[in-house]
């Protein structure tokens, strides 16, 4: 089967108006893992995802994807902030599959799969705005899982949610990459991030300052800064 | 001035007694312009949707020109259609000048610019927030459209009654291009304004009165949509 990995990102910058957001970022993902950006407020973690998943075009550098330029479609990103349409949650869902070309005749089942895996499908029926930003987040990850992506982009996936929410959606997270997913996300949350990581890759300041594997970075992290942030981590 | 109670008095047994004639010009009016509306509709909101969604050239002009045009004079229109459906004119052959689809027309063309500009402006508001989400999971400009227009349509829908007010409330259009023929092109407007010259200010009165009415519930419906599609969906 054709591969979209390894996605790679060689001297990217992003720098619209001259101010820069994001430079010299060299990075490599491979297919299986789990890494997690970590940095402070305005690093620039989000704008890496969206660079990576194709929604913002890097102002320098290149991205490539197993040495290709065209974005594959096997991949998904899960925003900050959930956007749900003014639709049913089951529709959002089917909405995603229907973009991706799914018959009609499939959606529904498949749709009604991914928001079991979440633990909504009770909540199926009900207009996706008006449920609760934790059911709207897992509305976000069944529809972004339906499509059973290589690789899944997710930004702060937990923020704002209640302890129970956060598990459960951590749990989700779980379930996906034991399906074969790669994951890529980012978290404020530390015990989230030794949780769920393999590997951290530390942001600070739009530069990468290091990558390594997540038992030693919160052992040891090798940049000051890493240090400095993790220093800071409230008891 | 003096008679206006018995005025009053008149127009008011003829809307409760269900005038024929009453009735018959109040559904001539409503027939015309909600044709008008939803003809106008079928053009204006794909195109309204496009100008907030596509990147194309022209698409400003388009834009400036729907918004300075929402305020077009309605006589101006009904002359444009007049000399387009006149015998002289490019499609004088097709014989609809004064009937009611001539009136059909010159309303559907005075609520375009209304239904595009806030049409617009509604779908630029969702697509603001859509735009990376739908990006995302690939969708192209016309499925974005698509999308966006199925996800205002209770904005969209007093969008359209916006555009209906506006409709059945002219004069100057409907005036020129259906001729106020007794029994057949005669709107509540245009027999308001000829029964009133006239001194039948009882018929006057009465339509005043629907008119106003109608008005009234238009933008009660439009609320009412409004804030039921919030609390429903969100
Ligand atoms: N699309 C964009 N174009 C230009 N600048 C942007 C864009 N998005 C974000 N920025 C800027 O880039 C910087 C980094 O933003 P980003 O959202 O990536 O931070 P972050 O690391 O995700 O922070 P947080 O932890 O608060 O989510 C900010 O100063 C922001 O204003
Ligand atoms: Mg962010």
């Amino acid at each position: 089967m054709h591969t979209i990995f390894p996605l790679t990102l060689s001297g990217v910058g992003f720098a619209p108006n001259a101010v820069p957001v994001l430079a010299d970022i060299d990075l490599r993902i491979e297919a299986g893992g789990r890494t997690v950006i970590l940095g402070p407020n305005g690093a620039g973690k989000s704008v890496l995802m969206r660079l990576m998943h194709g929604l913002l075009k890097p102002t320098s550098g290149q991205i490539l994807w197993n040495a290709s330029e065209s974005r594959p479609r096997a991949q998904g990103l899960v925003f900050q902030r959930p956007v749900m349409l003014r639709r049913s949650a089951l529709a959002n869902v089917a909405y995603g599959l229907k973009l991706a070309g799914v018959p009609h005749a499939r959606r529904g089942v498949l749709a009604r799969a991914a928001l079991e895996r979440v633990g909504l499908a009770h909540l199926a029926e009900r207009p996706a705005r008006v449920l609760s930003g934790g059911e709207q987040q897992r509305v976000a990850l069944a529809r972004a899982w339906a499509l059973e992506p290589r690789i899944l982009f997710l930004d702060e996936p937990t923020a704002s949610l209640d302890p129970a929410a956060a598990r459960s959606v951590e749990q989700v997270i779980v379930d996906i990459h034991a399906a074969g997913t790669s994951i890529v996300m980012t978290t404020h949350n530390l015990g989230q991030a030794r949780r769920l990581a393999d590997e951290i890759i530390f942001l600070h300041a739009g530069r990468i300052t290091e990558r390594t594997p997540a038992g030693e970075f919160f052992q040891h992290p090798r940049s000051t800064e890493a240090q400095t942030f993790l220093e800071g981590e409230l008891p | 001035m003096s008679d206006l109670p018995a005025s009053l008095s008149t127009a008011l047994g003829l809307v409760a007694g269900l005038d024929a004639k009453l009735l018959d010009i109040v559904a001539l009016s409503l027939s015309v312009s909600l044709s008008a509306v939803l003809l106008s509709a079928v053009l204006a909101l794909p195109l309204g949707a496009l100008l907030a969604v596509g990147r194309f050239a022209g698409r400003r002009t388009l834009t400036v020109i729907a918004n300075g045009f929402m305020g077009l004079p309605a006589v101006v229109v009904g002359l444009l259609v007049y000399l387009l459906l006149s015998r002289a004119g490019p499609l004088g052959p097709l014989g609809l000048l004064f009937t009611p689809t001539a009136m059909v027309i010159a309303q559907a063309i005075l609520v375009a610019p209304l239904l595009v500009a806030l049409t617009r402006q509604t779908v630029e508001d969702a697509w603001r927030e859509y735009q990376e989400q739908l990006h995302s999971l690939g969708a192209t400009t016309h499925q974005a459209t698509a999308t966006l227009l199925w996800d205002t349509r209770y904005s969209l829908f007093t969008v359209m009654l916006a555009g209906f007010g506006r409709a059945i409330s002219e004069v100057g259009a409907v005036m020129i291009v259906g001729g106020n023929i007794d029994g057949v092109t005669r709107v509540m407007t245009t027999t308001i304004a000829l029964e009133t010259s006239k001194g039948d200010l009882p018929l006057a009165l009465a339509l005043g009165l629907i008119l106003v009415a109608l008005v009234l519930a238009i933008n009660a419906l439009a609320y009412v949509t409004g804030a039921w599609a919030q609390r429903r969906l969100g």
